[in-house]
C-alpha cells in the first residue's frame, strides 16, 4: 500500500477547508498521513486533522520556527519527512491554496523531482489530469517511474470528506538544518467581514468593475447577506479598489466551485471563468446582453444592476 | 546591485486557445505571442528600481525558441540592459528552467531574481520557488509591495488570507503577482535603440545543465463545455427557476 504525506494549511487555530477536501484525493492514493507544522502552542488543527475520515496518521511537528508558514522553513523539514519515512514517502501532497503553492515546488527542488500542480483527476496511481492556458485546456500529465510523486490538489475538483474520524496524533521532528534568511512578519486580514469563506460557501455573490465603486459594493454585500453567502469579486474590481484582493476569483485568484454562483457586473473574460468552472449553476446579471458571461452562465438576465439586485431582494422577502 | 528578471514568451493573454487536432497540444500557428503578464510586471518593477538608483543593471533572461528574441527586444525597449537567449526547441518543465536559471545566477551573480508568479501557459506556479531551493536562498511569492533595506527586503504578498509580510535577506527570489505595477508602454524610439543593445544567444544543451526527471504529458483536451446561454427575462423568472432548480427555498 502506498503512503501519502498531506502538509496542513492552517493558520494556527483551523484547518484550511482545503484539507477535508485534499484527503479525499489523498485517499484515493493510499494510506493518508497529515502532517500539521505548527509553533509549540498552536496544535489545535493536529485534533481536526485527526477528525477528518480517512486519515491514518497526523504528524505533529512542533517547532517555534513553524509559526507563521514560511516555505523556506517548512521545505526542508517537509523533503526530509518525505526521505526519512520508512523508505520515503510514495505521495507528498498539499493543498493548491496560496500555502500549497508557495512551498511545494520547493520541496520538489531539494528532492529533485517534478511536480504535477493543480491535480484535478486521478487516472492511475501516476498519471492525472491537470488544467493549463486559464483552464481552456486539460492535459494528461504522467509521473516516472522510482521516484515520489508531488502534487498540489485543485480543491474546488474534489468533495470533502466527513468529521467522523478518529486518528492517531503522533510527535514527530526532522533533521533538517532550518534557514534564518526568511522572516515572518505578519498577516493583515481583510476579506468579507463575518461572512462564510468564499471557498467553502455553498452560494457566491459576486461583483465586478460594472460595481462602479466601494461604496456601491454594499449592494452585493447586503444581497450576500439576504443568502447567506459569500462575497466574491472580479480583478479588475480587486485592482479599482472596491475590495481586497482576498475575495478575488479567477485564474490567478480562487478557484472556487459553490452550488450557486451570482455574477453581478462582471464581463466574464477567460481568467474570471477559470475560477468557476465547477460551479453548480452560474447566475449573470450585465446590462450588456452580448457579455462572453452569458455564454457560461445557466441563467442570464440583462439590464443594469442597480435596478435589479433591489428588485432580486424584494422578490427573495416576498418568497 | 544586478536584477536578473526571467522572461517568457507564451501565448498572449487575450487569445482563446485551443487543442489542436491531434489533441497533441495546442494552436500555435499564427497565434499572437507576448511576454508573459506576470514577467512583464517583474520586469517594470526592476526597471523602476534602477530609475530610483536601487539597481545598477537589469539583465533578462529567456528560455525558448530563437523566436523568443522578440519578447526580449520587446524587453529591451522597456529598458533592460541586456538579455539572454538559451534556445530550446523542447518543452522546457519548471524544474529544468530552474536548474537552468540557477547556472545563470552563479554566473551573473545577482543581488535579486524577479520572476512572475506563473507562467499563464502551463500554469504551473513552480520555477521562483524551485530556483530559490536549489539556490539556498529566500522566495516570496505573490507578492504585490515591495520595500528594499540595507541587505533584505519587505514583501506584502497576497494569500488566501489576506495580505501577508515577510522580510528576506537579499539576495531572494521574488515572484510578482499582478498589483505590484502597471507595465509601461514600448515607445517607437526605444525599439530602434533596443537593436542595438546586447543580446546573447546560446544554445540551452550548451549550459550543461543535469536534466531532471520530467513528466510525461499525453493527452491534451478541452474541458468539458457549459450548456449555458438561458437568459430569463425578469428577477421574478430567475427566482421561480432557482427555486425549481432547489437552489432557493
Ligand atoms: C495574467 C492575468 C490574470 C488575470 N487573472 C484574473 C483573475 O484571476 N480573476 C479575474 O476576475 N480577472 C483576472 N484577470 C483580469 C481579466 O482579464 C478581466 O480584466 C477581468 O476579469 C474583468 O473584470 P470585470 O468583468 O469586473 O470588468 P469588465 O470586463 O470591465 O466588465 C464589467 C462588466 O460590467 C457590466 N456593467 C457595467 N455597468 C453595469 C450596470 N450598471 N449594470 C449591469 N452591468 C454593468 C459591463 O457590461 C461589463 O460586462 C487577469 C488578467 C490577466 C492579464
Amino acid at each position: 500500500m502506498s503512503t501519502v504525506l498531506l502538509i496542513a494549511d492552517h493558520d494556527g487555530k483551523n484547518l484550511n477547508t482545503g484539507i477535508a477536501r485534499s484527503v479525499a484525493c489523498a485517499r484515493q492514493l493510499g494510506t493518508v498521513h497529515v502532517a500539521v507544522f505548527h509553533a509549540p502552542d498552536e496544535d489545535a488543527a493536529c485534533a481536526a486533522a485527526a477528525k477528518l475520515d480517512g486519515v491514518s496518521r497526523v504528524l505533529s511537528i512542533s517547532d517555534p520556527a513553524n509559526e507563521g508558514p514560511l516555505a523556506a522553513v517548512l521545505a526542508p523539514q517537509v523533503a526530509a519527512l518525505a526521505r526519512e519515512h520508512e523508505g520515503g514517502y510514495d505521495y507528498v501532497l498539499a493543498p493548491s491554496t496560496t500555502f500549497g503553492k508557495d512551498l511545494l515546488p520547493r520541496v520538489a527542488a531539494l528532492l529533485g523531482v517534478p511536480q504535477v500542480s493543480d491535480l484535478m483527476e486521478i487516472i492511475d496511481a501516476r498519471t492525472f489530469k491537470r488544467p493549463i492556458y486559464a483552464g481552456n485546456v486539460i492535459t494528461t500529465v504522467k509521473v516516472p517511474e522510482g521516484i515520489p510523486v508531488l502534487a498540489t490538489v485543485r480543491i474546488a475538483s474534489f468533495s470533502a470528506v466527513d468529521a467522523g474520524g478518529d486518528a492517531p496524533i503522533v510527535s514527530a521532528s526532522t533533521s533538517a538544518e532550518l534557514p534564518t534568511h526568511t522572516r515572518y512578519i505578519g498577516l493583515s486580514a481583510a476579506g468579507g467581514g463575518d461572512r462564510p469563506d468564499l471557498q467553502s460557501a455553498t452560494r457566491v455573490v459576486a461583483g465586478g468593475r460594472g460595481v462602479g465603486s466601494k461604496e456601491n459594493f454594499e449592494i452585493i454585500y447586503r444581497l450576500a447577506d439576504k443568502l447567506g453567502a459569500a462575497v466574491g469579486a472580479s480583478r479588475a474590481a480587486v485592482d479599482a479598489g472596491y475590495v481586497p484582493n482576498d475575495m478575488q476569483v479567477g485564474q490567478t485568484g480562487k478557484i472556487i466551485a459553490p452550488d450557486l454562483y451570482i455574477a453581478v457586473g462582471i464581463s466574464g473574460a477567460i481568467q474570471h471563468m477559470t475560477g468557476i468552472k465547477d460551479v453548480g449553476c452560474i447566475v449573470a446579471i450585465n446590462k450588456d446582453g452580448d457579455a462572453p458571461i452569458f455564454e457560461a452562465a445557466d441563467f442570464g438576465l440583462v439590464g443594469d444592476l442597480f435596478q435589479l439586485l433591489p428588485a432580486l431582494e424584494k422578490a427573495l422577502d416576498g418568497s | 546591485m544586478k536584477i536578473l528578471v526571467g522572461i517568457k514568451r507564451v501565448i498572449d493573454y487575450n487569445v482563446r486557445v485551443q487543442v489542436n487536432r491531434e489533441g497533441t497540444g495546442v494552436v500555435k500557428d499564427g497565434v499572437k505571442m507576448s511576454i508573459n503578464p506576470f514577467d512583464e510586471i517583474a520586469l517594470e518593477e526592476a526597471l523602476r528600481m534602477k530609475e530610483r538608483g536601487a539597481a545598477t543593471e537589469v539583465v533578462v533572461v529567456s528560455i525558448g525558441p530563437e523566436a523568443a528574441q522578440q519578447q526580449l527586444r520587446t524587453a529591451l525597449a522597456m529598458g533592460a540592459d541586456r538579455a539572454l537567449l538559451l534556445t530550446s526547441d523542447e518543452e522546457i518543465q519548471p524544474l529544468t528552467a530552474a536548474r537552468a536559471l540557477l547556472a545563470v545566477v552563479k554566473e551573473e551573480d545577482p543581488g535579486l531574481v524577479l520572476l512572475g508568479k506563473q507562467a499563464i501557459d502551463d500554469d504551473a506556479n513552480q520555477v521562483g520557488q524551485m530556483l530559490a531551493a536549489l539556490w539556498d536562498r529566500p522566495q516570496a511569492t505573490f507578492v504585490s509591495a515591495l520595500e528594499f533595506d540595507d541587505g533584505s527586503a519587505k514583501a506584502t504578498r497576497e494569500v488566501d488570507a489576506g495580505l501577508e509580510t515577510i522580510e528576506v535577506d537579499l539576495p531572494a527570489v521574488i515572484t510578482v503577482d499582478l498589483r505590484l505595477n502597471e507595465p509601461r508602454f514600448v515607445k517607437m524610439p526605444d525599439i530602434m535603440k533596443a537593436k542595438r543593445k546586447p543580446l546573447d544567444i546560446r544554445p540551452f544543451a550548451e549550459l550543461g545543465v543535469e536534466l531532471p526527471p520530467q513528466l510525461e504529458t499525453g493527452r491534451y483536451e478541452p474541458p468539458p463545455r457549459r450548456q449555458g446561454g438561458v437568459k430569463v427575462d425578469s428577477v421574478e423568472a430567475l427566482v421561480a427557476a432557482l427555486k425549481d432548480k432547489g437552489l432557493l427555498s
